[in-house]
């Protein structure tokens, strides 16, 4: 057996990547099953592990591709609604709800996955802020259009419209599936901790894999220098494409279990806010560091819980604590201090090093 | 005769977009940042004038005043706080501690102000335009709006070619390294950059609360990232850029609304934002950066 | 010493090559900037094994030129062909897989990645490896992987910087930088590599041991070379055929010798005598 400090750092971030989370599976999973932790903390797994997702797929896009997107609710958005559309379509036709499941995340991933092909093909033409904006401007979009959406559904198929449910046109068999502003309602409940879980853990799989591999390489060497990447033959559009839309696939697969963790779902829950949220997960946990984003998704999301006692002020002291870590691991002094630090900390370890000899 | 009031509201709540996406484009232009909390600093504004008129009885000339200059100290303060030890970071660092101070923003609001929506009082006091006998009515705020507009436009632009900051804030812009190398203070002009941007910001919150009376914590955020959208629009970092962005803005919304559909009208807006970047990736009025190879 | 055959209006292409097309030809290449013109008339001719030097003063236009044959920059007039085929119309990165590989006058490494990473981004298009095996680490990953790292150690040992492969290639000393670039180039399996000032910031011996690597992957290789370079040193040296630009025009074309003694390319250099 290798020693773990003679692994490459890609054994390594394996390791400490899927170990967290079985990790975490396996405190959690018995403490919920028994009943042990509170109803709140219960409830908040299955969105941590959503966000958890959100928080490595958009790293994929802003830490290895070096794209900013402000609109990755956008994709959660998309799965999530055509999850639960597919999920109710399903009811009659697949029994079991597991299955229903799995069907549900896939086609979601899809559908958000066309959604980053359509969106991606003409935002990664501009660059820097003007990237970012445009992602922006494609999440309103979709929250806008999804907003104004009626689904139904009676024995016929589906029935779309973009003005009232009575415009559906359903048969008296017929239910309604998404309302215009109320968004999807009459979800069946079928997320639960271990689907997140397994979803964590596909989305780690996807990530650290494709990051380790030719596909991978091309992608951080466009984010590194595009005009060399470009000098060495590599097609820039498309392997930027193909990381956003697996970026995006993986965005909609969490949407997708997110939604169906809730019995109602609108369309404002994925907004610019819930964009920005995602994006201080990644900023956070590090760029191109999916250790820290799993780390960082899980803590900043518990936080405003961790904060209740303090009602009111918690939002304040969420924003009181984000500016002080921004600003002191950012600022020009502050970097200086923990480069001194870890010189120091450096010539002691080699100075003991020596006196062993 | 609809076709000529709803170019009016277009051009009037155009202007206020102008007007907020001064405050980003001088901000952008000079230090190279995102300031998203920008929107928040016009809701503070907004409720400034509102306790200054409605608890304090003062006129309200003063109230306008004393929301400019809070504006302008919480401007000054916000940016020598998280944004001054961040001048050498990268630009997502600095994105995020915006949103940062933006939160913080809008829950001191929040605690301070409640989250029930306060009934804005008109600082306009003329009533309504009555033209071809009632057949076209033109609000005195939209009038006001636009005329503010043009005079922070005129200034803005005498400012910048004339005075000596101005002058100073042209050579930041153009390269922070050598403007310092010239003697020029680029922290105050930075400052000072950000003191304009935010006393304009009060001014466009008093001017959109009068128009659309509802005011929460929450009410800068959307016309903050509409205007964000305009600069970006008109090409961010050039002033009549944001001009233009934001007029053209302001109609295509109002248009939209009237013509289209009511619900759908910010997806429009945003998609309009879209065609004019892929066809123009720089916006409107900004400028080609070619690069070096 | 290889003898040189004069083409007309071409540039010298030694012996060996006379009887093969050249790899790289221009004709009449000019490019205008807003109104201005940069590079005009170049009419340019590379031989299958050639080591040219492009020379002349700041501001000649000799990077341009570079940026013009990799289409960074699309011509205003003339045409390129690479192998006997024209560039018009294709990308940067379509141009490159001709068998044009080059290197920067301002280093342009992956900095952030490994050094042998860099390598292997430039093995890119000889790596046989799907999205879906680059997805599962499943389906030829292993193999593909395998031969990518034994190809980029094998060109890492040619240079000497087999031992710095696990380094981050930004953290690397600046001559052994410039040498990773131009082993990245050379991972692309190019007909001709295109060199912008190699030896710009070397000290006499680098630049002594830069001279021989670059004669070592024309002999090795069997490929074209076409540098920028101030060093006069190293270009009579090592170059056989030369072209001298100024002001984005050819003012000189010929072997070491017949450009030494030149007077337009003296005049270019040195300003025109009073009289």
């Amino acid at each position: 057996m290798k020693k773990y400090k003679d692994l490459s750092s890609f054994a390594k971030t394996n390791i400490k990547c899927y170990g967290i989370v079985i990790l975490a599976f396996l405190v959690m999973y018995p403490l919920q099953s028994s009943g042990m932790i509170s109803h709140s903390i219960s409830g908040q797994l299955v969105p941590i592990c959503t966000y958890v997702v959100m928080a490595i797929s958009l790293n994929l896009t802003v830490g290895f591709l070096g794209e900013l997107s402000l609109g990755h609710a956008g994709f959660m958005s998309v799965g999530a609604f055509s999850g639960v559309i597919t999920a109710i379509s399903l009811s009659a036709a697949v029994p079991s709800p597991t299955i229903r499941l799995i069907i549900s995340i896939v086609v979601g991933g899809l559908f958000a996955g066309i959604a980053g092909l359509i969106i991606g093909i003409p935002v990664l033409r501009l660059k820097g802020d003007y990237l970012a904006i445009v992602t922006l401007a494609f999440g309103e979009i979709i929250k806008n259009i999804i907003n104004c959406l009626y689904v139904g559904i009676d024995e016929k198929g589906l029935h779309f419209s973009m003005q009232s449910d009575a415009a559906l046109g359903l048969s008296e068999m017929g239910r309604v599936i998404m309302k215009g502003p109320q968004g999807a309602v009459g979800i069946t409940k079928t997320a639960t901790f271990l689907s997140g879980i397994i979803l964590i853990l596909f989305a780690l799989f996807v990530v650290l894999n494709l990051v380790n591999s030719k596909t991978g390489r091309a992608v951080t060497a466009i984010r590194d220098n595009r005009i060399a990447a470009e000098s060495v033959g590599i097609g820039i559009t498309r392997y930027k494409l193909t990381a956003f839309i697996i970026s995006a696939m993986l965005a909609g697969m969490a949407g997708a279990l997110y939604a169906q963790n809730l019995s109602a779902v609108a369309a404002t829950k994925f907004d610019f806010n819930t964009s920005i949220l995602i994006l201080v997960f990644v900023v956070l946990g590090g760029m191109g560091n999916i250790f820290g984003s799993i780390i960082a998704a899980t803590l900043l999301y518990m936080l405003p819980e961790l904060l209740r006692g303090l009602a009111d002020y918690r939002m304040l002291i969420y924003a009181i604590i984000l500016i002080i870590v921004m600003v002191a691991t950012n600022s020009t002094q502050s970097k200086q201090i923990i480069a001194k630090i870890k010189s120091s900390l450096r010539t002691r370890k080699s100075n003991g090093e020596g006196a062993d000899l | 005769m609809t076709f000529i009031s709803n170019l009016i509201n277009g051009i009037s709540l155009g202007s206020v977009y102008a007007i907020i996406a001064l405050g980003y484009t001088m901000v952008y232009g000079i230090a190279k940042m995102l300031n998203f909390a920008h929107g928040d600093v016009i809701m503070i504004g907004a409720y400034m004038s509102f306790c200054a008129t409605t608890y304090l009885n003062l006129p309200v000339p003063v109230a306008i005043l004393i929301a400019m200059c809070v504006c302008t100290v919480l401007g000054i303060v916000i940016e020598g706080l998280a944004y001054k030890p961040l001048r050498r970071a990268t630009s997502l660092a600095v994105l995020i501690t915006a949103i940062g101070v933006s939160y913080f923003l809008q829950n001191i609001a929040l605690i301070i102000w409640g989250s029930a929506p306060k009934t804005f009082s008109s600082v306009v006091p003329f009533g309504s335009l009555r033209l071809f006998n009632g057949g076209l009515i033109i609000t005195a705020e939209s009038v006001v709006t636009v005329l503010a507009n043009i005079v922070i436009m005129i200034s803005l632009a005498i400012f910048t070619k004339k005075s000596k900051m101005g002058k100073a804030m042209r050579a930041v812009s153009e390269d922070k390294d050598a403007a310092e190398l010239m003697g020029i203070n680029v922290n105050t002009t930075i400052s000072v950059t950000f003191a304009i941007g935010s006393a304009l910001a009060a001014i466009a919150g008093v001017l959109l609360c009068s128009a659309y009376p509802v005011l929460m914590p929450t009410t800068g955020s959307m016309p903050g990232i509409k205007a964000f959208t305009a600069a970006v629009f008109g090409g961010i970092g050039s002033i009549p850029g944001a001009m233009l962005g934001g007029i053209l803005l302001g109609i295509i919304e109002i248009f939209s609304k009237s013509y289209i559909s009511t619900q759908l009208s910010d997806a429009i807006v945003f998609g309009v934002l879209i065609v004019v970047l892929l066809v123009k990736p720089t916006g409107l009025l900004g400028k080609k950066i070619a690069e070096k190879v | 010493m290889t003898k040189m055959v004069p083409l007309p209006s071409k540039a010298i292409i030694p012996e060996r090559d006379a009887q093969k097309d050249p790899i790289l030809e221009t004709h009449r290449l000019g490019i205008d900037f807003g109104g201005l013109t940069a590079v005009d008339e170049l009419t340019l001719a590379i031989g299958r094994t050639e080591i040219g030097g492009l020379i002349g003063p700041n501001g000649a236009g000799k990077t341009t030129v570079f940026n013009l044959i990799t289409n960074v920059y699309k011509p205003t007039r003339g045409d390129i062909m690479i192998d006997g085929k024209p560039t018009g119309g294709k990308s940067v990165s379509q141009v490159s897989r001709m068998g044009i590989a080059r290197t920067f006058q301002n280093i342009r490494l992956f900095s952030d990645m490994t050094v042998i990473d860099n390598v292997k981004v430039g093995l890119h298009y000889s790596i046989n490896q799907s999205l879906l095996s680059s997805v599962t680490h499943l389906f030829g990953y292993k193999k593909s992987e395998r031969d990518a790292d034994e190809r980029a150690l094998e060109l890492l040992s040619f240079f000497n910087m087999k031992h710095l492969a696990r380094f981050k290639a930004g953290s690397l000393p600046y001559g052994e930088q410039r040498r990773l670039e131009i082993i990245r180039a050379l991972a692309t399996n190019p007909k001709i590599i295109l060199l912008d000032e190699p030896a710009a910031g070397m000290n006499p011996s680098e630049t002594a041991e830069l001279m021989e690597n670059i004669r070592r992957i024309r002999d090795k290789y069997q490929i074209a070379v076409l540098l920028i370079e101030h060093d006069m040193n190293l270009v009579m040296n090592i170059c056989e055929g030369i072209c001298v630009l100024d002001h984005g025009k050819v003012i000189a074309k010929g072997t070491p010798d017949e450009i030494k003694s030149d007077p337009k390319v003296i005049e270019a250099y040195l300003g025109k005598k009073e009289d």
